[in-house]
């Protein structure tokens, strides 16, 4: 059993969670993911680990609500527990001197770029990151992504704040305006990857992308959450969950995520029925 | 009572009464009800009880068979499970899942004139009753040695490795990487062949002998062996930790929807329930018309699996003939009857999309037997020209499983061979690390749940020599300890 000792809500459906788990605090980094079990008969579903405390043995969580697992979740309160948390799993993110690093978040995303942002700095990287949402309301944790680059840009598709338009965009023009990158990072949303990669790609600069395929046991036992890039099926969970975005098939992953969309549904609907 | 003697093979091999087909097919209840008393004590009356029994030799743990089945014939079946637990742990398990007709029943003296005595059943029958009586013969936990073990995956290599440590006195802590203990026998053999319950009783008893579990560790990311060692104060470790990566045939369409692994689909339904979806919150993908690919085991479990969710058709291609399929043939035969459509010297050559992205049919080629390849099986060759197509929705690949890589890839100098298989002597179960042990399918590949409990047994003969020998010497007693049963 694994403790909430924190809860926070950091905006609509978008929780975040300090959770007791010594072990996995102990030897996360930047990149990697659990698997998370709200309650018995719940789903084993994948959350990264935005922040770990080695001293108080605990992990920080993100959560946005969008289905009966992550709303499972989100009713989970301070001082109750999780059933299940394993990890640290996956593959850490290559953290190294690139030189000008530039982090690209899109909504949610901004969680698990976190922690990568900071170690990029920590190693001596320029930073910069661009920061992305809907709207105003919906963007998080943009103090804590602030103390950890050189350069935070913000866009927002309503334009209620920073730059009226996609990330993408907003790269694309920084980019023609004469700033230089030599290694990105961009987590999202599928298409808001894709569509960074588009721009990196351009303009030749090697990109690391975070695939959220749908996962069962985390440890490479079950292929669920195969990917394609450059052609090769690999496992997210143990090959990943960061690839070469230049070589994602986007479109084949894209669908993939809707295969249970039926059932996704059907729990949606007796959860709303029921209130349960 | 004494024992009649009946003419050999005057009675002839007791049947195993089981579910009708029809009903077996709406329920993941057990499909085999087990031998009842009376039928049992005439199965037993079978045994020659030979001088030379070729059984024993048959059996990888060599359980002293007609000393069991002499019990089963007295009536004193406590007696029995004792003769069992000798030589196996985990009876009622083997007496369900072991391939007999492979092992001890295929060398059975009685089996060459007339059909072999029913000794799995046999087993089977004690052990139940053991059970279902709460009969308590557990041994007592070992006086403590202060030495600490770490095991590395619960699968019947690591709970039988755990037990016999457990009984020598040492404290033995078991790491699984999922959140139930088990390994495949329960996220992978279903229910209606290995209740659940089963395998948590003998889980119980492990702890019930002082062994700790913990799950939820995946060793290799959550602690490293290394830190086991130098951080956690273990002084011997482990590995069992089973062969659990997935093959897939690398054809095109893979990646559509509706195609998935059997080790994905299994575990959607055994681990996480996913047969109660919506009551569970796992899904899993059942079309109208589902195809399972391979014949092993596992692909028979996928087949009969998926014919519980109640689809139309259940398909089950097989690239060489019903001859050589590795299933158990029980279970082929249980498949076939439940009304599993064989279609054999049959290989997929791609997955065809509906123009969706979903998965429509299955294009495949038919195939006749050339010479016999490496394995002494017929390879299989395609028939040119004889390519059709299966229509289907969902689509299991169950052809076979390779090693995981977390343990091997973060353990610097423990050696792998050619298939990243963990390098471990078969007796002893030592690997190229001092201290680092290893058995079940990690080192063999995919094999059998006996010959990685056999495994387990052999490897923690070594570690307590080992444990000993850290202790500064008293070898030989420590073999006259192991070797003595109990
Ligand atoms: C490596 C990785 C890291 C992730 N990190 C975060 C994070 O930090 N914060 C966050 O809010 N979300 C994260 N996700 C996504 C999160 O796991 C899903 O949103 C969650 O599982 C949805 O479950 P649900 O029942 O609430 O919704 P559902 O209604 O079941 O599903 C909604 C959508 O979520 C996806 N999904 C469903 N089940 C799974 C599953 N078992 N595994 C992965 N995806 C699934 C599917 O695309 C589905 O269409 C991550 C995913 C991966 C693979
Ligand atoms: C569907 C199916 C049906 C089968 N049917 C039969 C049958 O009828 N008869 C028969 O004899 N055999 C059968 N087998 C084969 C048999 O189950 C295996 O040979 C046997 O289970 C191997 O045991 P093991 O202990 O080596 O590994 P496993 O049973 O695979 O257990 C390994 C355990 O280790 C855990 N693990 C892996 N990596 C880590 C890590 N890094 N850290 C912590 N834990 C980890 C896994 O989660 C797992 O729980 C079947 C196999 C399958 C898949
Ligand atoms: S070989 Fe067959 S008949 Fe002989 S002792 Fe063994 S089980 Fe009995
Ligand atoms: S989640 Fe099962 S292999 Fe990756």
């Amino acid at each position: 059993m694994y403790k909430i000792v924190e809860k926070r809500t950091l905006a609509p459906l978008t929780t975040w969670f300090l959770v007791e788990a010594p072990l996995v605090a102990k030897r996360h980094k930047p990149g990697q993911f659990v698997l998370v079990r709200v309650c018995e008969g719940g789903e084993r579903f994948p959350l990264t680990i935005v922040d770990s405390d080695k001293e108080t043995g605990t992990i920080a969580l993100v959560s946005q609500e969008v289905g009966k697992s992550t709303g499972l979740l989100a009713k989970v309160e301070e001082g109750e527990f999780l059933l299940d948390v394993a990890g640290p799993l996956g593959k850490p993110t290559d953290i190294h001197q690139f030189g000008r690093v530039v982090c690209v978040a899109g909504g949610i995303g901004a969680a698990p770029l976190f922690p990568i942002a900071r170690g990029m700095k920590n190693v001596g990287n320029d930073v910069t990151v661009i920061l992305g949402a809907r709207n105003e309301e919906l963007m998080i944790l943009r103090e804590e992504l602030e103390t950890v680059c050189h350069a935070l840009r913000i866009a927002t598709d309503d334009g209620s704040v920073g730059f009226h338009g996609f990330v993408s965009q907003l790269l694309d023009e920084r980019i023609q305006s004469g700033e230089s990158y030599d290694h990105a990072v961009a987590i999202g949303p599928l298409p808001m990857m894709e569509a960074v990669c588009k721009v990196t790609g351009k303009y030749n600069i090697p990109t690391i992308v975070s695939l959220n395929p749908v996962m069962v046991d985390g440890t490479g036992m079950c292929g669920g959450c195969r990917v394609k890039v450059h052609g090769e099926t690999l496992f997210a969970c143990v090959d990943g969950p960061e690839f070469d975005g230049l070589g994602v098939d986007f479109a084949s992953l894209s669908h993939r995520l809707k295969m249970y969309h039926k059932q996704e549904q059907c729990s949606l609907q007796r959860v709303a029925k029921e209130g349960a | 009572m004494a024992r009649d003697k009946a003419k050999p093979g005057s009675i002839p091999r007791q049947k195993m009464p089981e579910q009708s087909p029809l009903a077996r097919v709406a329920t993941f209840s057990e499909v085999a009800l087990g031998l009842a008393p009376d039928i049992a004590h005439l199965e037993s009356e079978r045994c020659l009880m030979c001088k030379k029994p070729t059984c024993i030799e048959g059996c990888p743990v060599s359980i002293d068979i007609p000393s069991f089945i002499q019990r089963v014939v007295n009536d004193d079946l406590e007696g029995a499970a004792r003769v069992l637990f000798e030589s196996n742990a985990l009876p009622a398990i083997c007496g369900r899942v072991c391939p007999q007709e492979d092992q001890c029943e295929s060398v059975c003296v009685l089996g060459k004139k007339f059909e072999p005595v029913a000794i799995g059943r046999l087993e089977r029958f004690v052990a139940d009753y053991v059970r279902e009586n709460g009969l308590d013969l557990l041994p007592n936990p070992g006086q403590a040695t202060g030495h600490k073990v770490a095991i590395i995956g619960s699968g019947p290599a690591g709970l039988s490795a755990a037990g016999e440590l457990a009984k020598l006195g040492h404290a033995v802590t078991i790491f699984e990487a999922l959140h139930k203990p088990g390994g495949v026998l329960v996220y992978g053999i279903p229910e209606f062949r290995l209740p659940k319950d089963i395998v948590a009783q003998e889980i119980d008893n492990l702890r019930k002998l002082g062994v700790e579990i913990e799950t939820n560790v995946v060793i290799g990311r959550t602690v490293l062996v290394d830190e086991l060692f130098a951080e956690e104060g273990f002084d011997a470790v482990f590995i069992g930790t089973g062969a659990g990566l997935p093959y897939f045939l690398d054809i095109p369409g893979e990646d559509l929807n509706g195609v998935c692994s059997a080790n994905e689909f299994l575990t959607r339904v055994n681990l996480m329930k996913a047969y109660d979806f919506p009551n569970v919150d796992t899904p899993v993908h059942v079309g109208n018309n589902v195809t399972v690919i391979g014949g092993g085991n596992t692909a028979l479990d996928a087949a009969r699996t998926a014919l519980r969710l109640k689809p139309e058709k259940v398909s089950l291609v097989y690239r060489r003939s019903r001859e050589e399929m590795p299933g158990r043939a029980e279970e082929i035969h249980h498949a076939e009857e439940e009304g599993v459509d064989f279609q054999m010297l049959t290989n997929p050559v791609r997955f065809i999309d509906n123009g969706e992205g979903w998965l429509a049919g299955m294009e495949c080629v038919r195939m006749e037997l050339g010479e016999p390849d490496d394995s002494g099986r017929r390879r299989p060759i395609p028939i040119e020209g004889s390519n059709f197509v299966i229509h289907c929705e969902t689509a299991v690949v169950a052809v076979g499983n390779g090693a995981n890589q977390i343990v091997a890839s973060t353990t610097p100098g423990l050696d792998t061979g050619r298939h990243g298989n963990i390098v471990a002597d078969e007796e002893t179960g030592a690997t190229s690390r001092d201290g680092v042990f290893a058995g079940g399918d990690i080192v063999t590949g995919a094999a059998t749940v006996i010959l990685a409990m056999g495994a387990g047994k052999k490897a923690a003969a070594t570690v307590h020599q080992y444990l000993l020998t850290l202790d500064g010497g008293a070898t030989e007693n420590g073999a006259a300890e192991i070797t003595s049963p109990g």
